[in-house]
């Protein structure tokens, strides 16, 4: 059995505010759900699959599935795998759809750590590596550091190329009226922006952002009746990537794994991908990510990246034509949510005017979540436009 | 990058937060605070496991031992952290690191008593044990002194 063409995604939609200290969180996942069913033309009341992740207020699915009224619901998956939770959630959608299990799927993303600085999840401590990682005081930073230094000793990377990548990400997000960091900038200002765990800079993070975002994934007789153009599913992959009994290896990533799949599944290749979301906690993230999915050779990457190939809307790779996390939006430090957004709106031609790749027919979607460092997971989404 | 980075025995002493213990892993802990790192080994398929367990992750196998590492290794990975968070938010900058241990496990630790300028990939270091007042120590590691 394949996904391939039987779900549409019908409805996205990406909070507009970056800063949202007078709300609830549970009010903000309320906001983008109704943002993503209004775009889809749909309302509330068709949704009977609902698909959220640790970042959702209360237990699994079942607090925010009674706080939004969901009463049609035969379909639940709360699965949790950081920040690519919810292209998870798309391919798992996509799957109980094609299966007949449900025809509306409504994801959602919120969440206010800008305004609220959340604590280390309680149940982070009670993990059973708990006791031989957290005493050594590794932060989120920290780990991803780890992996850039060991990608350098290995390849030959540079922070100049990791910085590239940054630079690329400015350049787009000056087109986007809600980017966080609109200017853009230059290889020597990340270099010199302040160290805070080597090699990365302030300027190789994401930003920390309010917000949230949500998606609708419907089956075909459904979008057929829509007034809205749909994205095509037509691949999806994902794949944990552990610590493999103290043989960590940290230069690669799950995408190794999550990106063939999506791609046999899709039944395209590289070649004929036209734009990219890859998810940017950390330039080293996307550096890591682009090799793992074939874009080049592994090791290359710093190269590859370097000249301009990730420029949209005429470079190799056009990536991120939103800003990404490194500068336009990273609400609940989860980074999946608006890499599928911003994939739509290539696909629909609805990306800002400077940035909209012509004629996008096909899109890539990334997402890593939990640590580069220790354990994480792959998650590979390709779309199509709706003819696709 | 300051000169010092991490120096327990200087002014920048790392904190030495005590590990969770549970029946699983109280011998481990209980031998740090007798400054010897014990590993686990599957009987079966004679894997050394890390981090310590009572199921062997390479062949399912619950037939596990315990015995002692050498205590030496080599810096896999390193990174100076100028943002220490939680106990460690006065303690930057500091060593965080990937040891290789001689018996093959990359464990997570810091590097400690090293300049900024000796951290390299590859330095070759030893086990060092931190009290943590609560029955046990973490094991960190410090450049090899007989290099």
């Amino acid at each position: 059995m394949t996904i391939r063409g039987k779900s549409h995604i019908a409805g996205a939609y990406e909070h507009p505010d970056r800063k949202i200290p007078d709300k609830s969180v549970a009010q903000v996942h309320a906001e983008v759900a109704l943002g993503a069913v209004a775009d889809a033309g749909l309302s509330l009341s068709d949704v009977d699959a609902y698909f959220c992740a640790g970042d959702a207020p209360g237990f699994g699915p079942l607090s925010m599935a009674d706080y939004l009224g969901l009463k049609r619901l035969r379909y639940l998956d709360s699965t949790e795998t950081g920040g690519s939770s919810y292209l998870v959630h798309v391919g798992h959608a996509a799957a109980a759809i094609a299966e007949g299990k449900c025809q509306v799927a409504l994801i959602t993303l919120a969440g206010l750590p800008r305004s609220r600085p959340v604590p280390r999840p309680s149940s982070s401590a009670l993990a059973p590596e708990a006791a031989f990682e957290l005493p050594f005081g590794p932060t989120t930073v920290s780990m991803y550091a780890l992996a850039a230094r060991r990608h350098m000793y290995e390849y030959g990377t540079t922070s100049a190329q990791l910085a590239a990548i940054k630079v690329a990400a400015s350049q787009h997000a000056q087109h986007n009226p809600r980017a966080m960091l609109p200017n853009p900038v230059t290889v020597e200002e990340v270099l010199e922006s302040p160290m805070i765990s080597d090699p990365l800079h302030r300027l190789d993070c994401c930003v920390i952002s309010d917000g949230g975002g949500a998606l609708v994934v419907v089956s075909p007789e459904v979008a057929r009746d829509l007034p809205r153009q749909t994205v095509t599913v037509l691949g999806h992959g994902e794949s944990p990537k552990l610590a493999d009994n103290g043989r960590i290896d940290l230069t690669y990533t799950g995408a190794v794994w999550s990106g063939p799949r999506a791609f046999e599944e899709a039944g395209v290749t590289q070649a004929d991908i036209d734009y990219v979301s890859i998810y940017d906690s950390f330039t080293i993230t996307v550096l890591q990510t682009i090799e793992d999915l074939g874009f080049c050779e592994k090791g290359k990457g710093g190269a590859f990246v370097a000249d301009g190939s990730l420029l949209a809307p005429h470079g190799r790779l056009p990536f991120n034509t939103d800003g990404g996390g490194l500068c336009n939006n990273h609400p609940v430090n989860r980074g999946g949510m608006t890499k599928v957004i911003e994939a739509v709106r290539q696909l629909r031609g609805e990306a800002n005017g400077p940035v909209q790749v012509p004629d996008c027919q096909l899109a890539l979607a990334h997402g890593n979540g939990g640590s580069l460092g220790t354990r994480s997971a792959a998650a590979t989404l390709i779309l199509g436009r709706e003819d696709a | 990058m300051t000169a010092a980075a991490g120096n327990p025995g200087g002014a920048g002493s790392l904190p030495a937060p005590a590990p969770p213990v549970n029946p699983e892993t109280q011998e481990f802990w209980a031998a740090t605070a007798a400054d010897r790192l014990l590993l686990k080994r599957c009987l079966d398929c004679g894997s050394v496991i890390w981090y310590p367990r009572a199921i062997c992750p390479d062949c399912s196998s619950l037939r596990t031992e315990w015995f002692a590492a050498s205590g030496r290794g080599h810096v896999y990975s390193y990174t100076v952290n100028h943002r220490g968070e939680g106990v460690y938010q006065g303690s930057t900058p500091f060593v965080l690191a990937y040891v290789e241990l001689e018996e093959g496990p990359r464990v997570m630790t810091n590097v400690v008593e090293a300049d900024a300028a000796d951290l390299a990939v590859g330095l070759p270091v030893d086990v060092v044990f931190h009290d943590t007042g609560d029955g046990s120590a973490l094991p960190r590691f410090r450049p090899r002194k007989d290099q």
